[in-house]
């Protein structure tokens, strides 16, 4: 691979030269340490902000992170990579039945019941921990297959692609058996009940024990967005990037394109599989096969592209707007969609480029270059 | 930084687009404060209503919410409860699982309401109803006929019959003197649980009584074509054929079937009741027939009291809907009433005593699994509108 020093010169100029690293020795805790910070700031987004502001605002400050995962995830692919992927929910959905695949059964044959076990960081929170991490393996094994079509096709023809595999998925769902309901029919299920996998069909997969919390769904965020980050100011971000702005020239400039693409694919399918857990284990959702159609992906290419292109902390913006803003716009009662249609189109107008253009937030201010980018890392 | 003047510049003119941004921003903080406005005024008592007010069967939502609103009316003009007015607030869900499980959490951790009432379709009141036990909040579901609903647990209650009645009803009907079938099609739409559901129970219930099943086609809600469907229902020669949809599909396979010569008769539940459903389909559903939960006709002077109030308020003859949600806010009135405090817990214990309850949609008990015991009504399309045929009565 000779991929580490044929950036072309359009990536370079976005995402400032490639910061040096320090000493050997610190270059370990510089690497950790916003992993470190981000997961302690949501144990105190966790203890905190119920008491703060309740309930149901922190639980659309959950919803908030969840809805980052999934568009810093798809800015992989759509931003930086720029394939057009309209399947991103069908990545979520999969991940999702995987993860409650996993506790709901696995909870019923080790503890006899469904629900949750064990309390902040017990036993049943790394389950559930765990089967999020296994359904976005299972998500980033989907996200290969869909990724190899984007070898060959690009544009509008990609975009049938995934959006063939989320609808695909959603009637594969559809036809699954249905949920077994406690411990002693799971012992006297036959192994024919397992096969299609009992997760409740159109009906949905009700009874997943609910185990997201702030805690989860903040260190799910800093994990996704430390990974995009450190991704776009590498190598590999730049050869994506360079992709993105030119595929001719970026291979003509020694880029493996075909594993640069089907890596962006996988890694995407795989957050957007972690998300897809702390979805179906969030309290008052019922994963339906419903979830995989396109309607909801289209809400997380909505805001990479208000976001814009490849600009992480934009798409993180626009996250938090879209997800806020119809919850904001319940006074004006049935007008409300109306309203937050109105508002996109305002939106996109003013900013055809998205929020932050190619650029990150801190780059945007003013007095600031590109170059102190380099300090945040 | 010299060296890139395009970035720089660019930089600048991003301040000066950024302007109206900062005005959008600036009206999240306005709404922000205004949204929660529970002061909890001692002199009122405050309930929820989640329903879908917008999307495909905006019409249920709606007509829930209008039966709601006539009862609570009703019962403030004649002095409250306990001398305390009721105020009613409404949410829409949009008809999507995670939107309820939303606005279920705001009417009961942030309004604080005492009850919540809601929501038409079962797999949303699945949604909505763990976060009112866990916060013990007792729910009345109007509408939602899925058994799972109120096995969640003793703070759900509901006060319509649920669907292994309505599927018996359906196939006692078919299997009766009005239609004679011996054998039935079902078309269901599988992406709904209540469609799914009462599609079970109706097979079970037809081959018990000794009727055979042809063939079983599946569509989706949304579907605009039914060709392939119907020509395999066509060719299978059913004498019934079974569509436990909502009412905008039901409406377009009526019209395609017509003018694909099917003249078998259809037979539905109580999806198909809405207003809608007339002008959907016109003549092309005459002679079919669907269970539900009232009839405007019946002449039971209870259910004409109500349709003449309902009349007067809002210029229109309430559909079923309506009616149960009429009956589900009288209901948990009246537990309010014999309910020692507005605790959750005690008007849950009253609701449960909930015995003859004279509801528009008849005489309402509640079992103790918190269902509702009542008869059904059949009715049969005639020029487009829905006329009363039988009352069918629960087995006690």
């Amino acid at each position: 691979m000779t991929v580490t020093h044929s950036a072309p010169e359009i990536a370079t100029s976005q995402s400032g030269p490639p910061s040096p690293r320090a000493g050997r020795r610190t270059s370990v805790w510089s690497g950790l340490w916003p992993l470190a910070v981000g997961i302690a700031l949501a144990a105190v987004l966790h203890f905190v902000l119920p008491r703060l502001i309740g309930q149901y605002y922190s639980r659309i400050v959950m919803d908030i992170g969840i809805a980052m995962i999934m568009a810093v995830s798809l800015n992989i692919v759509n931003g930086m990579t720029g394939q057009f992927s309209i399947g991103h929910a069908g990545f979520m959905t999969l991940g999702g039945y995987a993860a409650a695949l996993l506790t709901y059964y696995g909870s019923l044959s080790i503890w006899g019941t469904s629900l949750r076990h064990g309390g902040f960081l017990g036993v049943g929170e790394w389950m559930f921990a765990v089967s999020c991490l296994v359904g976005g393996l299972v998500a980033a094994g989907a996200g290969y297959v869909v990724g190899l079509p984007s070898l060959r096709l690009r544009g509008d023809y990609l975009a049938i692609v995934t959006l063939g595999f989320g609808e695909i998925l959603r009637v594969v769902l559809q036809q699954t058996g249905k949920v077994i309901d406690d411990a002693e029919a799971l012992k006297a299920a036959k192994w024919s009940q397992f096969f299609p996998p009992p997760v409740g069909g159109a009906v949905g997969f009700d009874g997943v024990p609910k185990y997201t919390d702030l805690f989860w769904v903040y260190t799910f965020v800093t994990i996704t967005v430390v990974v995009a980050y450190r991704l776009k100011h590498s190598s590999l971000g730049r050869a994506m990037i360079s992709i993105r702005e030119d595929e001719i020239a970026s291979q003509a400039m020694g880029v493996n394109i075909a594993r640069n693409k089907v890596l962006a694919f996988v890694l995407a399918a795989f957050f957007a599989g972690a998300a897809g857990g702390l979805f179906a284990h969030e309290a008052g959702v019922i994963l339906s096969p419903k979830d995989a159609g396109f309607q909801r992906s289209f809400d997380y290419v909505i805001m990479t592209v208000l976001g814009g292109r490849g600009s992480i902390t934009g798409v993180m913006l626009a996250a938090v707007i879209l997800t806020a803003l119809p919850e904001m716009l319940r006074d004006f009662e049935q007008y409300r969609l109306i309203m937050y249609a109105l508002l996109l189109i305002i939106m996109m107008l003013v900013r055809p480029q998205g929020l932050f253009g190619i650029h990150e937030v801190w780059q945007l201010w003013p007095g600031r270059g590109p170059r102190t980018a380099k300090k945040k890392t | 930084m010299h060296s890139r003047p395009s970035v720089s510049g660019h930089r600048f003119a991003g301040i000066g687009s950024f302007l109206p941004l900062l005005l959008l921003l600036a009206l999240f903080g306005i709404t922000l404060p205004g949204c929660p406005s529970n002061s909890s005024n001692s002199n009122e008592i405050v309930i929820g209503h989640f329903g879908s007010m917008s999307g495909s069967e905006a019409t249920f939502g709606q007509s829930t919410d209008n039966g709601i609103k006539l009862a609570i009316e009703e019962v403030n003009a004649a002095g409250g409860i306990n001398g305390k007015k009721v105020r009613l607030i409404t949410y829409d869900d949009k008809g999507d699982a995670r939107e309820a499980g939303t606005v279920v959490t705001r009417l009961v951790t942030s309004d604080k309401v005492t009850a919540v009432l809601g929501e038409v379709a079962s797999g949303l009141s699945l949604a909505g109803a763990p976060i009112c036990q866990e916060n013990s909040v007792p729910m009345i579901s109007p509408s939602s006929t899925n058994p799972k609903v109120t096995k969640i647990g003793d703070m759900i209650f509901r006060v319509c019959f649920i669907d292994p009645f309505q599927g018996s009803v359906c196939a006692k009907f078919a299997r009766g003197d009005d239609l004679i079938a011996s054998r039935a099609a079902t078309l269901t739409d599988q992406a709904s649980p209540y469609s799914v559901g009462l599609e079970e129970e109706f097979e079970k219930a037809f081959v018990a009584l000794g009727g055979k099943m042809t063939t079983k086609q599946t569509y989706q809600a949304g579907d605009q074509d039914f060709s392939a469907q119907l020509t395999a229902i066509r060719s299978s020669g059913p004498d019934v054929i079974f569509i436990p949809g909502y009412y905008t599909d039901v409406g377009n396979i009526a019209l395609q079937a017509r003018k694909l010569g099917i003249k078998t008769p259809m037979l539905g539940g109580d999806g198909w009741d809405s207003s809608k459903l007339g002008e959907i389909a016109g003549k092309a559903l005459d002679g079919c027939f669907y269970s539900n939960h009232y009839s405007p006709e019946d002449p039971n002077p209870r259910v004409q009291d109500y349709i003449k109030k309902y009349q007067a308020k809002y210029n229109a003859t309430p559909d079923g809907l309506a009616a149960l949600g009429y009956d589900a806010a009288r209901i948990l009135f009246e537990g309010m009433k014999r309910s020692k405090s507005l605790a959750g817990a005690d008007i849950a214990a009253e609701l449960a005593k909930t015995k003859d309850f004279d509801g528009v949609t008849g005489k309402i008990s509640i079992d103790k699994d918190r269902n509702a015991v009542k008869p059904a009504v059949m009715l049969e399309m005639r020029n487009g509108k829905p006329k009363f045929v039988s009352t069918i009565q629960p087995d006690k």
